[in-house]
């Protein structure tokens, strides 16, 4: 049933998305990377999963909130079938934390997408990145972290709307950064999203 | 050989002259690809690079649509249309990605994209071959009604009901003319193929008086004459404008596009559409009303590129092609035909509908 749903949804999802995936400086390699992306749309996770190349696609998995996609038998179908890593937005305590929980769960060999605004900004525009991948930074320095852009998916399913309009979307994945050695939290949170904006302007 | 024989029997392309006309274009658009692959590799030309890159771009474009085009008729009627519709759907895309919207407009787009487009092309297919004159004169009225009544209407009060009215009538406007140019104007083309038409014949030996017969031709063939008669006109545009282009159009608009490239192109054209009808006559047109449909398709094809280049120069994008990375610009290259084909149906029927 999964060898069916996932290709299916996928192509749907790329279909009606109508998305086209750009490397900038960077190429689709199968090396443990996080892509980390700005939120407009619940679209995000899936549209961004279906466009990277099949073989980097096995080994990527979106982290979510649980509260969203647990929400009803389709979106918890869907986080199953997509192997959604699911964040607990209520619970985050020290000893129950997120990041310990992707490392967990990426081990030696999986990439991750996240979305470090932690929630989706109804006007489009990009809210401030929360700690969360700096920590993830912080306790993997090997990983390369890939700044995405998504450009024009909020217009295609934007928040509170479950029909989606076929427009046109754009994402580009930019070049890897890593954390710099003595890079405070504010400092390396700030270059991140620097990183996802510049992409943005590369479009014109 | 019973095989193609029975694709052909089902196919529209099995008029001789038709086929003749296909083969032709093809095989001139072959003979332009190579020449303009010959210029990209000479590294020492007079020509402008970036002219012959646009120019291979638009052969090769020109190419896919005529190859497209002719297995679908060479399959069957619904297939063409089918066709078109996608072609519609994907410039509406194009059109609406580039124009701003805003959230309220979001379910008021959905209808435009998954009722109104497919169903103009559903009722495109419904207008019947032969039915009783009653039944198709209403098929044929929805299929020229729908859009412009229902959809016009249903698009401002759909938004209405939103509670955002800012920019209502901009927002109004944008979704409306979308859905004019890229699928009602559109669904022109293809509606070509149900038209039953008349053609005027000549006084001869046994019929003195000349008068009006049915026309036995292919439909695919009328479909065609557009189709040839738009590309060649576009592409004379540019000659002329390079060759004679000495008064410019609207600078702001479109920098290269001279009133003796209109005119230059119109007149052209003519000469080519009297050329066609005379040697293998692919339309019920007599050969002086050929040169005057070509005139008006060329007038109407210069007219739609500056218009939609108008919208392009507000939206201050070069090609809808490039206003979202990896997409060709459908768009771009309908744009003639948009505006050509309605205007071409429409005084068609009025002068030779039976």
């Amino acid at each position: 049933m999964r060898r069916i749903a996932v290709p299916f949804l996928a192509g749907l999802a790329k279909l009606l998305s109508g998305a086209t995936l750009r490397w900038v400086d960077c190429e689709p390699e199968d090396c443990q990377r996080v892509y980390f992306a700005n939120h407009t749309s619940h679209l995000d996770a899936l549209v961004l999963w279906s466009s990277l190349p099949k073989n980097l696609r096995a080994n990527t998995r979106p982290v979510a909130a649980q509260d969203y996609w647990m929400g009803g038998p389709v979106r918890r179908y869907m986080a199953k079938i997509f192997n959604v890593i699911l964040i607990d937005r209520k619970k985050i305590k020290v000893h129950n934390s997120p990041i310990d929980m992707m490392v967990r769960e990426m081990g030696n060999s999986q990439s991750l997408i996240v979305f470090p605004e932690g929630g989706r900004n109804p006007s489009g525009e990009m809210g401030e990145f929360k700690s969360g991948l700096y920590y993830l930074a912080k306790k993997r320095p090997d990983l390369e972290l890939l700044p995405v852009y998504i450009d024009n998916l909020n217009r295609v399913m934007p928040k509170g709307e479950f029909l989606p309009v076929p427009l046109l979307s754009c994402i580009t994945i930019g070049p890897p950064m890593w954390l710099e050695t003595g890079e405070n939290k504010t400092r390396f949170l700030s270059r991140a999203r620097t990183a996802v904006l510049n992409l943005k302007e590369s479009e014109d | 050989m019973n095989h193609l024989l029975l694709i052909l029997g089902e196919s529209l392309l099995d008029d001789r002259n038709t086929i003749l006309i296909v083969f032709i274009t093809i095989v001139v658009l072959g003979i332009l690809l190579f020449v303009g692959q010959i210029l990209k590799r000479q590294p020492e030309t007079n020509f402008d690079p970036a002219i012959i890159r646009t120019f291979n771009k638009r052969i090769i474009a020109s190419l896919t649509m005529c190859v497209v085009l002719v297995v679908a008729l060479l399959a069957s009627k619904t297939l063409t249309v089918i066709i078109f519709g996608l072609v519609s759907f994907w410039a509406l895309r194009e059109f609406i990605t580039m124009t701003p919207t805003r959230r309220g407009d979001h379910r008021t787009l959905f209808w435009v994209f998954f009722l109104f487009t497919p169903l103009q092309y559903v009722l495109v297919a419904l207008i019947p071959d032969n039915y009783l004159t009653l039944v198709r004169m209403n098929a044929f009225s929805l299929f020229t009604l729908v859009i412009p009544v229902y959809g016009m209407l249903f698009i401002p009060a759909r938004i209405a009901f939103t509670s955002d009215h800012k920019r209502f009538l901009e927002r109004s406007a944008k979704i409306q003319f979308g859905l004019l140019i890229c699928v009602y104007a559109l669904s022109h083309a293809p509606a070509l193929l149900y038209l039953d038409l008349k053609s005027f014949q000549a006084p001869t030996g046994a019929q003195p008086a000349g008068g009006f017969q049915d026309w036995t031709g292919s439909p695919a063939g009328l479909l065609f004459f557009l189709l040839v008669v738009v590309q060649v006109s576009d592409m004379l545009h540019f000659v002329w404008d390079r060759v004679a282009g000495q008064r410019v159009i609207a600078a702001t608009v479109h920098p290269t596009k001279t009133w003796e490239g209109l005119i230059g192109a119109a007149c052209s054209s003519a000469l080519i559409g009297i050329l066609i009808q005379l040697i293998l006559p692919i339309t019920p047109f007599t050969w002086h009303g050929a040169g005057f449909m070509a005139l008006l398709i060329s007038v109407m094809a210069s007219s739609g590129g500056m218009t939609m280049s108008a919208i392009k120069r507000d939206r201050k994008v070069k090609d809808y092609g490039t206003l979202v990375q990896g997409h060709a610009g459908v768009l771009d290259r309908i744009d003639s035909i948009c505006f050509a084909a309605p205007i071409f149906f429409h005084v068609t029927r009025i002068f030779l509908e039976r």
